[in-house]
């Protein structure tokens, strides 16, 4: 097992390079940098520029800057978020907190639900409840995210019962601990509805295909042939075997959900990675980019490996020599 | 291999007398074959890429024009005429004046009546030039009227998706193609970069690329520039699978039978690989539309995409990311039911097209 981790974990390592050159290549490409808004401001002379842009090495040619900035990463240095003037790891640091908890609590909202339904669905294959419930994920699996948001932000606005957006409320910082996390869930609920039904529909069809595909299967049949009851059947039997897709699709799931994640953030103004990202785009500030794009790229490669683990626990079929290939 | 089975087989025989008719007959079986939401689906598609084709003649009022007495007005209600006055008009609305500015509450003025004129002045509907307009899904806060602007950015909205699958499904079929026939070092070069953007972040990676488009572009260039930039991101997924499927055809007997009889690689990729795999490809395509218009939607929306005075489904929406206004015009939400209806029909045809071509029999 260390073995195999330790061969994706170098196996990462071109990639994320190949990651950040490109990045790194895009912000290049962008015409003007985030000091052309102070150019245009006539009480800056040009010598404080020419100062800036040495002080920021944004004088130097592209794979001066890139190496550079590799080697600060190299010492865990994200560099410094040019237009909050603080390190960029500070920053994510807290904003990633609150986009890995949104993923996961979305995570967990839509499998609770999708796998029961998919369950009972698969069980009684044709019936009104499958079609019913097969057309709505079809339905649900359509609506864009940041129009479900907009429509959950206008319910709150009509009823009160929701904050509309943002992390927490105006006057977080006075209130007792316990209060606190009641304010973040509050906060949370809305765009983990959004987040979660947008993959429950798939997760529903993915569980009801699969359990139908084992359900016709030869040790099914020789399970019910045994006078096994059709729950010890289903339960013991065919979820089990069903269930292991899953497992790798989870850290497919979490890398899908770090990315819908940002968009909702955008739209209902959250404090996650996707606001930052945003935001630095935005006002063109390099490194910001590029540690924000370097974090979700790890953790996208992270839950990949998590997931390809998970598999080998799980499955006694799967072992680590066969992933490798 | 599945070419044979293909409705759009029609197009080869479409040069003799009797092609427009098999096709005809062709689309009436398929027609008659597809379930009901299929119909609906296609319906729906054929009547927003009539928007986009035809913007003008759809949309009543020129999309730009500002009624600048009428902003965030909401939308109007449309009466049937007695049968007297048909002579002027079927349908007519009450013209609406605006008594609290500060509000932007409207009253129906009842006492004249706008009526509405069918084909007229080169308009599906449309008010006459002097009468005050008709806003059918109300008008935004500059005051122009919503539905106008929805047909006219039903150009944008509808081509992002055929226009981005167009070009990444071709670098897609032939770089995997390629690539699976060929073997070797090239294919391990090539899958290694694969790799690498498909480990991207796509959505994060999107916002960075999008930064790139420089601020004074014309919308139509700034609208090839994101086609451009959503195709370079979703190429490389799709090129795996094809060639996966081409490595697997590259060892099939009639690949090897072609090659025996002295068929060039060329003649080979093009005539036996790449037919090949066009059942999947299809249906891979129109499953990924929906990408490229949300993508698209997402962009705009975030005002990375399509500018103002332009528009697009996305960056209508981008009005109610003001929590006043989605509070107290809600109407401006309508754009998000077209991205939603066009997402879903995409994913009910492509859903149907993987039931009748069967891609599960190639590779």
């Amino acid at each position: 097992m260390a073995r195999f981790i330790i061969k994706r974990l170098i196996n990462m390592i071109p990639l994320i390079i190949g990651i950040t050159f490109l990045s790194f290549l895009v912000m290049s490409l962008v015409p003007g940098n985030f000091l052309s808004n102070l150019q245009m401001n006539p009480s800056i002379s040009p010598e404080v520029i020419k100062q800036m842009e040495a002080q920021f090495g944004l004088d130097q040619p592209l794979l001066v800057r890139y190496g550079r900035w590799l080697w600060a990463v190299l010492h865990l240095n994200l560099g410094i978020s040019l237009s909050y003037r603080v390190s960029v790891v500070s920053l994510i640091g807290s904003r990633a907190l609150n986009t890995i908890i949104l993923a996961l609590s979305s995570m967990i909202f839509a499998w609770a639900i999708a796998i029961p339904i998919g369950i009972v669905v698969a069980v009684r294959q044709n019936s009104i409840w499958d079609r019913a419930l097969s057309f709505l994920a079809f339905f649900g699996m359509s609506v864009p995210n940041f129009f479900f948001a907009f429509l959950l932000m206008y319910l709150a606005l009509r009823t009160g019962w929701f904050p509309v957006g943002g992390t927490f409320s105006v006057d977080y910082a006075n209130l007792d601990p316990l209060s606190k996390i009641a304010d973040r869930i509050n906060h949370l609920i809305l765009p983990v509805i959004v987040l979660g039904t947008a993959g429950m529909a798939s997760l529903m069809r993915l569980m009801r295909s699969q359990i139908l595909e084992i359900k016709n299967s030869d040790f099914v049949r020789t399970a019910r042939a045994k006078g096994l009851s059709e729950r010890v059947v289903i339960y013991k039997h065919v979820l089990r075997n069903a269930l292991n897709p899953f497992v790798t699709m989870a850290g497919y799931a979490l890398a899908d959900l770090l990315g819908g994640a940002a968009l909702v953030e955008a739209v209902m103004n959250l404090q996650g990675l996707g606001l930052l990202l945003l935001d630095a785009v935005r006002s063109l500030d390099v490194y910001l980019v590029m540690g924000s794009v370097l974090t979700g790229a790890v953790l996208l490669l992270a839950g990949n490996l998590l997931a390809d683990i998970a598999l080998v626990a799980v499955d006694p079929r799967v072992d680590f020599s066969s992933l490798e290939s | 291999m599945i070419a044979r089975g293909m409705p759009f087989d029609a197009a080869a025989s479409a040069a003799d007398a009797t092609g427009a008719q098999r096709w005809r007959a062709g689309l009436a079986r398929e027609w008659h074959r597809a379930s009901w939401p299929v119909r609906v689906s296609a319906g729906c598609l054929l009547i927003f890429y009539l928007f986009a084709a035809a913007s003008p003649f759809f949309a009543p009022y020129d999309p730009i024009i500002q009624y600048r007495g009428l902003p965030d007005c909401p939308p109007m209600s449309l009466r049937l005429s007695p049968p007297a006055q048909w002579g002027s008009g079927f349908f007519y609305t009450y013209p609406v004046k605006m008594f609290d500015p500060v509000a932007r509450r409207y009253e129906n003025l009842n006492a004249h009546r706008n009526y509405i004129h069918l084909f007229h002045y080169g308009h599906l509907f449309t008010t006459a030039a002097g009468d005050a307009p008709y806003f059918m899904l109300g008008s935004d806060g500059l005051g122009r009227d919503l539905f106008s602007r929805i047909v006219y950015g039903a150009r944008v909205s509808m081509s992002v998706g055929l226009i981005g699958v167009i070009i990444s499904f071709s670098l897609g079929i032939m770089v995997g193609a390629f690539s699976g026939y060929i073997g070797g070092s090239i294919d391990n070069l090539i899958m290694r970069w694969s790799e690498i953007e498909m480990s991207l972040p796509s959505f994060y990676f999107l916002l960075a690329l999008a930064a790139v488009i420089p601020a004074g572009l014309s919308a139509v260039e700034t609208f090839i520039m994101i086609v451009a930039i959503m195709s370079f991101i979703s190429w490389a997924g799709f090129a795996r699978v094809i060639r996966g499927m081409a490595a697997s055809v590259r060892s099939r007997p009639y690949v090897e039978a072609a090659a025996a009889l002295g068929g060039s690689r060329r003649r080979i990729l093009v005539r036996h690989i790449i037919p090949s795999v066009m059942g999947y490809a299809i249906v891979a395509a129109t499953l990924s539309i929906p990408g490229f218009i949300l993508g698209e939607s997402a962009l705009s929306l975030l005002g990375l995409g399509i500018q103002e005075p332009a528009s697009s489904w996305g960056n209508l929406l981008a009005q109610a990311q003001d929590v006043q206004v989605l509070a107290h015009y809600p109407w401006i939400l309508i754009p998000g039911v077209f991205i939603f209806l066009a997402v879903m029909s995409f994913n009910f045809l492509g859903d149907h097209l993987r039931d009748r071509l069967d891609p599960g029999n190639v590779g």
